[in-house]
């Protein structure tokens, strides 16, 4: 099981990294919390009590995305700069072990800032958050988001445009973790059951399997000149 | 060799010039008039014709820059790079029109500029995906990488297309469309229209695409001479 | 004295463009077991770009790399345990310290007694004292130092340094130099590439001068002095 260690050691590397400095992790938390404050300046005129519902998963999950954009921004710029990305391709691991390295270190990274924000939305929109069906969505939307996004972030941290080609290249790929995070959200917000927002975890649970997949294939290509 | 290819591109450039006339004439003309109630809404349904076919393309195309960039990352000729990136151009416009000839037929049929129905959100997304390719093209400089990278989004995001439709379709049904949506029976004399365009506008594919990878080859050629001169 | 075995490095007819330029045009070269090989060439020449296609970070456009007779494409991975690099990059995270930067690349490597193991090469590189310091506040010498340790850190069989005493202090030179000594003196595979013909001199077993993407000239050790060397260089360099 060599292969799985070397990929938590990129994991631990990671961790330990952010913890000794906590400039990224603070700057996705402040920046989620941004967003939710312009949200509410943004939708306040005209949306009050329970109005205020409707927009609440929309924005939850906008929040999530911004702050999902930053995290994989640095999981491969921070690597880029210091040139050690080679380091890591020169080690004797397969190198899709960094993309799932890199990929299991931003969920846990977002998965921690979205923890944070839970109680802060709660409230700041006065709605309930604590709900474990809730968590799950939340947990898949955020494994499907850096799936996809830790292979393009790998690509773009490559590139001249750096920071600014991930949301663009990311957002319209990953709409699906979207639509189907914000109506599941929606959904039990509303009071239903895991069974009847069936549909949206399940396209959540497809996309999580489908992109590690394609990245498997594929992520030799973009680390190697 | 070469200048039979020559001709036969012209000839095709011919071919496809003569045929998008007569679509032309087929769509704004010829084929019946629909069954519907308003004289806007009877011309604007004309529309079909066109808008069906350049969705057509669009896809076509996207799927050519797959195929291209799946090509490229086996076999690392440049050759399939210079399709995956044809495909790529010519589906972005093609995508464009799809989205412009929607909200044109939108505006007489239903009032609105756009809708959110699942066909036009996914062309609109489909049509952004383009544009970041294109992006993600122009941010690379050394043409080895920018051939893997495009051939890795190129598979990613036609890998993405099938879930995203699927998503916005079931978003979709979740808030029922107020307008009902088009088409429906077509006359015989309307499909023949219909079919006939479907073949116009992918000869028309086909000789822009042709056009397009000749004009990437002379850029190609140009800059090795340049490199030669220089080394 | 000739073995038959295969040798360490064995580069034939390898190619390497970007884009349209060519940084390689069809280079021979054969490196055996336990040699020191010296590689000359001024900018350009490609000594990078050879260097990194034989560690593997970069794939070649036409021919073979073998290392111990294994093809580099083919065999993947598991050759990557054998090679070890010095190059520009120190390859080294800024944010941790010198314990975790070689514990991580330790795991990296699958090493059975890292901990034993980092308090040596920490010893031989004498940074034995800084190793809780975070790795960005250390200077370029002792950078390159903690480099030189990383790159030892799993006893490569092949060793590859670019260019390595590239703005080092005389502290961090002359422990290059001893750490260069021990390689040589053992029994690795060593591709050297630097400008100071001198300096490569002082060690090398072959030397070869690569220009314009070709191994212009090769020769043994024995008998060259710096000023033949000097003329070599100076002959194949010359503009055509």
């Amino acid at each position: 099981m060599g292969y799985l260690r070397k990929v938590l050691a990129i994991v631990w590397k990671d961790i330990v990294a952010e913890l000794r400095t906590k400039e990224m992790f603070s700057a996705m938390f402040v920046f989620a919390v941004l967003v939710i404050v312009v949200f509410n300046f943004a939708f306040d005129l005209r949306v009050t009590g329970d109005r205020v519902r409707e927009v609440a998963p929309g924005a939850l999950w906008v929040a999530f995305t911004f702050a999902g954009i930053l995290g994989l921004n640095r999981a491969f710029v921070a690597e880029r700069d210091s040139g050690c990305l080679e380091g890591l391709l020169l080690a004797p691991v397969d190198h899709t072990a960094i993309y799932f390295g890199k990929m299991i270190s931003t969920v846990l990274f977002m998965l921690v800032v979205e923890a944070l924000m839970l109680p802060v939305f709660t409230a700041f929109f006065g709605v309930n958050l604590f709900d474990l069906g809730l968590v799950l969505i939340i947990v898949l939307g955020t494994l499907g988001f850096a799936g996809v996004g830790t292979i393009l972030s790998a690509m773009t941290a490559q590139t001249r445009a750096r920071e600014v080609l991930l949301p663009i290249l990311l957002l319209p790929v990953a709409a699906p973790v979207l639509i189907a995070a914000v109506k599941a959200t929606s959904g039990i917000l509303d009071g239903q059951t895991m069974a009847e927002v069936a549909l949206w975890w399940q396209l959540l649970l497809a996309f999580d399997v489908l992109f590690p997949a394609v990245a498997f294939m594929t992520f030799d290509f973009i680390v190697k000149e | 060799m070469k200048r039979q290819r020559d001709t036969l591109l012209i000839g095709m450039t011919a071919l496809s010039a003569v045929m998008v006339l007569v679509a032309l004439y087929l769509a704004l003309v010829g084929a019946p008039e629909a069954n519907l109630s308003s004289e806007t809404g009877r011309y604007a349904q004309r529309i079909i014709y066109f808008h069906i076919a350049t969705a057509w393309v669009g896809f076509l195309a996207f799927f050519v820059t797959f195929v291209g960039g799946v090509a490229y990352l086996r076999t690392q000729s440049r050759s399939w790079d210079i399709v995956a990136l044809s495909s790529a151009e010519i589906g972005t416009v093609f995508m464009l029109g799809v989205l412009v000839s929607g909200s044109i037929w939108a505006k007489p049929a239903w009032g609105v500029w756009w809708v959110w129905d699942e066909r036009l959100t996914i062309s609109l997304v489909q049509f952004l995906i383009y544009v970041g390719y294109l992006m993600l093209r122009a941010s690379v400089e050394d043409p080895s990488r920018r051939a893997r990278f495009s051939a890795v989004y190129g598979i990613v995001a036609f890998i993405s297309v099938p879930i995203n439709f699927i998503a916005i379709r079931l978003w979709r049904t979740q808030h029922p469309l107020m307008f009902g949506s088009s088409g429906g029976g077509l006359s015989d004399d309307m499909m023949f229209a219909f079919f006939f365009c479907l073949a116009t506008f992918t000869v028309w594919y086909a000789t822009l695409m042709w056009h397009r990878i000749r004009l990437e080859n002379f850029r190609d050629d140009v800059a090795q001479l340049k490199q030669k001169l220089l080394d | 004295m000739a073995v038959q075995q295969s040798p360490a490095i064995e580069v034939q007819k390898l190619t390497k463009a970007f884009g349209h330029q060519a940084a390689l045009r069809g280079v021979d070269l054969q490196v055996g077991e336990g040699e020191f090989l010296a590689l000359f060439g001024p900018n350009g020449a490609g000594k990078t770009t050879l260097i990194r296609i034989v560690a593997s970070l970069t794939r070649p456009t036409g021919g073979t790399v073998r290392i111990r007779g294994e093809e580099l494409g083919k065999a993947g991975t598991a050759l990557r345990q054998q090679i070890g690099l010095i190059s520009h990059n120190p390859l080294l995270y800024g944010d941790l310290t010198p314990d975790e930067n070689l514990r991580f690349f330790a795991r990296m490597y699958d090493l059975e007694d890292p901990a034993a193991r980092i308090d040596a090469v920490l010893e031989q590189v004498g940074l034995l004292a800084r190793r809780h310091d975070p790795v960005r506040t250390f200077s370029r010498g002792m950078l390159q130092r903690l480099t030189i340790a990383r790159a030892i850190l799993h006893d490569p069989a092949i060793m590859l340094l670019d260019e390595p005493y590239t703005g080092l202090d005389l502290q961090a030179a002359d422990m290059l130099r001893a750490v260069l000594e021990e390689l040589a003196a053992s029994n690795r595979t060593v591709i050297l590439t630097t400008h100071n013909l001198e300096q490569g001199l002082e060690m090398c077993d072959r030397a070869a001068i690569l220009n314009r993407g070709k191994v212009a000239w090769q020769g043994a050790r024995a008998g060259l002095d710096l000023q033949t060397m000097k003329e070599h260089y100076r002959n194949v360099t010359r503009p055509a």
